[in-house]
């Protein structure tokens, strides 16, 4: 899964996978702006097949954070 | 067919502006989803729908204006098609009110549906919606939202609050391909305007140049229009389908 995943935020945010770490954080780089992490929700959706919980969408604010939430629906 | 292979959710879709559209959309080849709280009715007109020969369609029954369940009902469609390429929100009520009888129950019925439950869906649609990089999301607003009627304040202002939510959404989701706009009808002939006092209806029949109320199935045909590719570089308007009407 984290593999998966971090493919994506590196395919959405048009950044090379080795800078898709933990720490990777929502608004500290350009690249991760309010419109990319809408694309990004929606490319973890469609890949994950699942719908994510609104507070989950809010709280994917880093690539730590993601690999939680996503794990939690069971993806 | 103008919407062959997509599949298009109708709130309110158990009668008057939402069944006609549901009829429509499904005569163009559009896969359905029917939604609201009456159950049965839905499920009547799915049976319409089959009856004719169109493609199948889904029936939901919720509460539009319940959060939650609209969140839940999304991840069931999300789960059974994967995508979305158009939403009508049309579920909505209409209730008078003068201003010196208003009661809060009131407001926040009218409020819950018309405008809360019209968000929800405009939220959890455009998220499906992106997962494609399109869509187009059909409000269903009303005259009285832009030119107001004695008696109608509440309902006026929630159709206004459409308006202003059809205006930001459209630019916020652009860049995504998705089209918002609205369809604003004025008086048109359905179990609603039924409803209206006398001299209400009255009223309303002499402010129609064209001399007559509309008919749902000539709503439908703008929403039909604003789903379809006919309108691609059209978003962020509301049309008014109103045979005239002078205030």
């Amino acid at each position: 899964m984290e593999q998966k995943l971090r493919t994506i935020f590196a395919e959405s945010l048009e950044i090379p996978e080795e800078r898709v770490k933990d720490e990777l954080e929502y608004n500290t780089l350009p690249e991760w702006d309010s419109i990319s992490h809408m694309s990004l929700i929606a490319a973890i959706e469609d890949s994950f097949d699942i719908m994510l919980d609104t507070e989950d969408v809010i709280d994917m604010s880093s690539f730590g954070k993601a690999k939680e939430i996503v794990a939690k629906y069971g993806a | 067919m103008l919407l062959k292979d997509r599949i298009v959710w109708v709130t309110g879709a158990s009668g008057g502006i939402g069944r006609s559209t549901a009829l429509k959309l499904a005569s163009e080849g559009a896969t359905l989803i029917l939604a609201g709280r009456q159950e049965e009715r839905l499920h009547a007109v799915a049976e319409e729908i089959r009856a004719s020969g169109a493609s199948a369609c889904t029936v939901f029954a919720y509460d539009v204006a319940n959060q939650e369940e609209v969140q839940q009902t999304f991840k069931e469609a999300a789960a059974k098609y994967g995508r979305l390429d158009g939403m009508v929100n049309n579920a909505g009520i209409l209730e008078e009110s003068l201003l010196s009888t208003l009661k809060h129950d009131h407001l926040q019925r009218v409020f819950s549906v018309n405008v809360f439950g019209t968000l929800y869906h405009m939220q959890m649609a455009s998220r499906l919606m992106m997962r494609k990089k399109q869509g187009s999301i059909v409000n269903i607003s009303s005259i009285i939202g832009s030119s107001g009627k004695e008696g109608l304040s509440v309902y006026g202002a929630s159709k206004a609050a459409v308006n202003g939510a059809v205006k930001s959404a459209a630019k916020e989701l652009a860049p995504f391909g998705i089209r918002v706009n609205a369809v604003a009808p004025g008086f048109i002939a359905t179990d609603m305007t039924g409803k209206l006092k006398e001299d209400i209806y009255r009223m309303r029949m002499g402010s129609i140049k064209m001399k007559r109320a509309g008919l749902p199935e000539e709503v439908a045909d703008t929403v039909l229009y604003l789903l379809s590719d006919l309108s691609k570089y059209v978003t962020g308007q509301t049309i008014g389908v109103d045979g005239g009407m002078v205030e």
